[in-house]
């Protein structure tokens, strides 16, 4: 079994995931013999007598204190999810936003500034843009996967380069040998959200990027059912984060954190379906005529499909296309056909989701803005869940002969 | 639309209130009803529970049956069809089976003067003899438990029919992925939903699925009286297994065949038992009524003596020693000393069941580590 990290960066050793998503930081021997980790609904956690209370505090013996700074079980979840990053440390949060918030709140201080692609979550963009920017934090958006404008957006100041890879719901791929080489010139730590790879497709921290943040609620959990973040990288570099993680409190709740838990039991099982789907589906959809563009970089017309190739091992289930000569409406229209995948944001679960980006997440935006960010009238972003992909690529058929 | 679409979607409707896309687990013991005399659609969980409704409204549509009933346990689902017998009643029963649906009928049922024989069922003619003129359920298991002994449900199906009898089938190491009983011509599936359906070793559960609306309506009775009924967060979890079954199961069938083929080859291990060998006495009937897989169950018998052979299962590292089968992860067990230690031991000796016999239950894990796990065990119980 693989438990150990690789040792050659960019050589990543996927063998083995599967065998680490089931096992990988749970005790071989738990509690009462049982074959799983169970669930402590506990707010606190109690000492004998004072002087256990005296050696917590003085000499740090490792043990639980109070919910908010952590969870028996919670530790579990952070020992598999870094191992599967192949990293030292995982700090569990509430929510992916969570994460990306306090990750950033910890490293970040008044005058200091980030570097981030511009192609992001809407709402990352916003929490750097607007709240960050409130306490003094500049952030420099650069298009995506341009890295002589990033290199040149660096300042003395400049304390991060982040990006999301593969991007929502654009699918660029960032080439993270050159993200990383633009990091180490300058003296600046890199972090990548990689919701969208997974793990069983990419690992950043191989490649020489610091830290890797993940919506969990996405592939990680991979069942629509829960919210939690993560944010992956070296146990010291992040002492700041779980510290603030405990002060902020945006901490998963014992019984989300099981569910997360079971979820990674799959994992490398749904990915391995996602990835057969989405490639099937942008296939599918590329050779129709009534669809303008698909993104996809599992496909040879995407942009970023060489070094997709070169840095993955898959390309996960979301695909985002365009309908030919289609308005908002007309494209709302075979949303609403579509039978299978049901309307709703997120991604990344065993049930097919779709939206129209214009509406679901760009609904307050002006039509500049959203064309300025890439967003289409005709745009589609569709997650393939684990259905079987030609009861997917029938129902896109029908709903596009509509 | 195909098996794994129906496994996610079917019964699984967004909840119309609020669109969550999983729907509510509901924990509510009874419900507020519209005026004295006027029923909802539910009144008291024991009776039935939203949640549960969802898991057994998917079940039943994978099992081509008309309706499912899930239960608190798989031995309190076989409870409730041994519940149809009277007094006087006859149970012919196949011999390679769970030891506690052995004890059940041995022991509990014995009391209530039905009697039950146990036969082999993977040799139609002898098992035909064993009917009498009282015969009202034959109960088999396909694949076995422990030998992995394969029986032909429509033959038997068949059988059952001409003597007036039931087929019931305990069908949890085919799950319904690979093989659908009631398509077969049985009257009632049932299912230790703690093994496959369930999936990650983490929820107590039994079903029952059937073809018959009014068989269903006289087991919901049975099972509406006596209360052995599925709770909310039990139903939740499995309908959150039945999401990835088929994918777990194709997976472990894969790993599990590749074993099979590397322990047959291994001088150390004899008697593989696994229905995919050709080797297999029921492989010619597996492949004709078990799709795509031949299950992820295999026994073996350790060219050792018993000491080694509690010494190989303690060993492994990965594989864990436990009972109970079908999870994520891999389990393995000596049926002598665990899941069959209700058998009398003349009765184990006669089916086969040595105390070299290893059952083991293939889970999730990559193959190449499950081989190094055994073959390392195997040269610590030999040293």
């Amino acid at each position: 079994m693989s438990f150990e990290k690789p040792v050659s960066p960019k050589k990543t050793n996927f063998q083995g995931l599967a065998t680490l998503a089931v096992h990988a930081g749970e005790a071989r021997q738990k509690a009462e013999h049982s074959i799983t980790d169970p669930i402590f609904c506990a707010a606190t956690y109690t000492f004998e007598h004072t002087q256990a209370v005296l050696e917590y505090l003085d000499k740090k013996v490792p043990r639980e204190e109070y919910g908010r700074y952590g969870n028996p079980t919670e530790k579990v979840v952070e020992r598999k999810l870094a191992a599967l990053e192949g990293g030292e440390t995982a700090i569990l949060f509430s929510t992916g936003m969570a994460a990306i918030a306090i990750f950033l709140l910890a490293k970040l201080q008044a005058g200091d500034e980030i570097v981030l692609f511009d192609e992001c979550y809407h709402r990352t963009r916003e929490f750097c843009t607007k709240v960050l920017g409130r306490f003094g934090v500049v952030t420099h958006l650069v298009p995506a996967c341009e890295y002589q404008k990033m290199e040149s957006a660096i300042t003395p100041r400049t304390k991060l380069l982040m990006s999301e890879s593969p991007t929502n719901p654009h699918m660029s791929v960032v080439d993270l040998e050159q993200f990383v080489a633009i990091g180490r010139r300058h003296g600046i730590e890199t972090v990548i959200d990689a919701t969208l790879a997974t793990p069983y497709n990419l690992r950043p921290l191989d490649w020489g990027v610091d830290y890797v943040i993940h919506s969990c609620t996405k592939y990680l959990a991979g069942h629509n059912d829960l919210l939690a973040g993560v944010v992956i990288g070296r146990t010291e570099a992040l002492e700041p984060v779980r510290k603030l993680r405990g002060v902020i409190g945006a901490i998963s709740d014992p019984m989300n954190i099981y569910l997360l838990l079971r979820g990674l039991k799959t994992f490398a099982l749904r990915m391995e379906r996602h990835n057969q789907n989405g490639l099937a589906v942008a296939q599918f959809l590329a050779n129709h005529p009534r669809i303008e563009r698909v993104y996809y970089p599992g496909l040879p017309s995407h942009p970023y499909y060489e070094v997709a190739r070169r840095t993955m091992r898959g390309f996960g289930g979301l695909v985002t296309f365009l309908v030919k000569d289609a308005d908002a409406q007309q494209t709302a229209r075979i949303v609403d056909a579509l039978r299978i995948p049901r309307i709703g944001p997120s991604f990344g679960g065993v049930e097919s989701l779709v939206e129209q980006p214009i509406i679901m997440s760009y609904h307050d935006f002006t039509p500049a803005e959203r064309r300025a960010v890439g967003i289409y009238d005709n745009m589609i972003r569709l997650s393939c869940g684990v259905e079987d992909p030609q009861d997917l690529i029938a129902d896109l058929q029908q709903a596009l002969e509509k | 639309m195909h098996f794994r679409t129906r496994a996610i979607h079917v019964g699984q409707e967004p909840d119309s209130a609020t669109g969550a896309v999983v729907p509510p687990i509901h924990l509510a013991a009874t419900y507020v009803q519209p005026a004295v005399g006027q029923w909802g659609p539910y009144d008291y969980s024991r009776s039935g529970n939203p949640t549960r409704k969802v898991f057994e409204t998917t079940l039943a549509d994978l099992e081509s049956g008309c309706g499912a009933l899930a239960f608190s346990s798989g031995m309190a689902a076989i409870h409730a069809v041994m519940m149809l017998l009277e007094p006087g009643d006859h149970v012919l029963a196949s011999w390679d089976l769970y030891g506690g649906t052995y004890r059940l009928l041995h022991r509990i049922l014995s009391r209530n003067k039905i009697e039950a024989t146990f036969a082999p069922s993977d040799n139609l003619e002898r098992f035909a003899q064993a009917i009498r003129p009282n015969t009202r359920l034959i109960w088999i298991e396909t694949p076995g438990n422990p030998l992995l002994s394969i029986t032909d449900i429509a033959a038997c199906a068949q059988l059952a029919h001409q003597h007036g009898a039931l087929l019931g089938v305990d069908s949890t190491f085919a799950t319904p992925v690979l093989t659908r009983p009631l398509e077969l011509g049985a009257d009632i599936v049932m299912h230790s939903a703690t093994k496959y359906l369930g999936g990650h070793s983490d929820v107590l559960g039994g079903a029952l699925v059937v073809r018959d609306p009014e068989l269903l309506q006289r087991l919901w009775t049975i099972q509406n009286a006596t209360g052995g009924v599925m709770a909310p967060l039990e139903a939740f979890l499995c309908s959150r297994g039945l999401k990835t079954l088929e994918l777990r199961v194709r997976e472990q069938c894969q790993t599990a065949s590749i074993l099979a083929q590397r322990l047959a080859e291994h001088p150390r291990f004899r008697r593989v038992y696994y229905p995919g060998l050709p080797t297999h006495p029921g492989y010619a009937i597996a492949c004709r009524q078990m799709h795509g897989g031949f299950g992820a169950m295999i026994s073996f018998e350790l060219d050792s003596t018993p000491e080694q052979a509690k010494r190989f299962v303690q060993s492994t590292q990965i594989i864990q020693l436990a009972v109970s089968l079908g999870a994520v992860e891999s389990l393995i067990e000596l049926p002598a000393l665990m899941s069959h230690a209700s058998y009398e031991p003349a009765e184990r000796a006669a089916r086969g069941i040595s105390d070299c016999l290893v059952r083991l239950s293939v889970g999730l894990e990559h193959p190449d580590d499950l081989w190094n796990d055994l073959t390392q065990a195997l040269q610590k119980a030999l040293e």
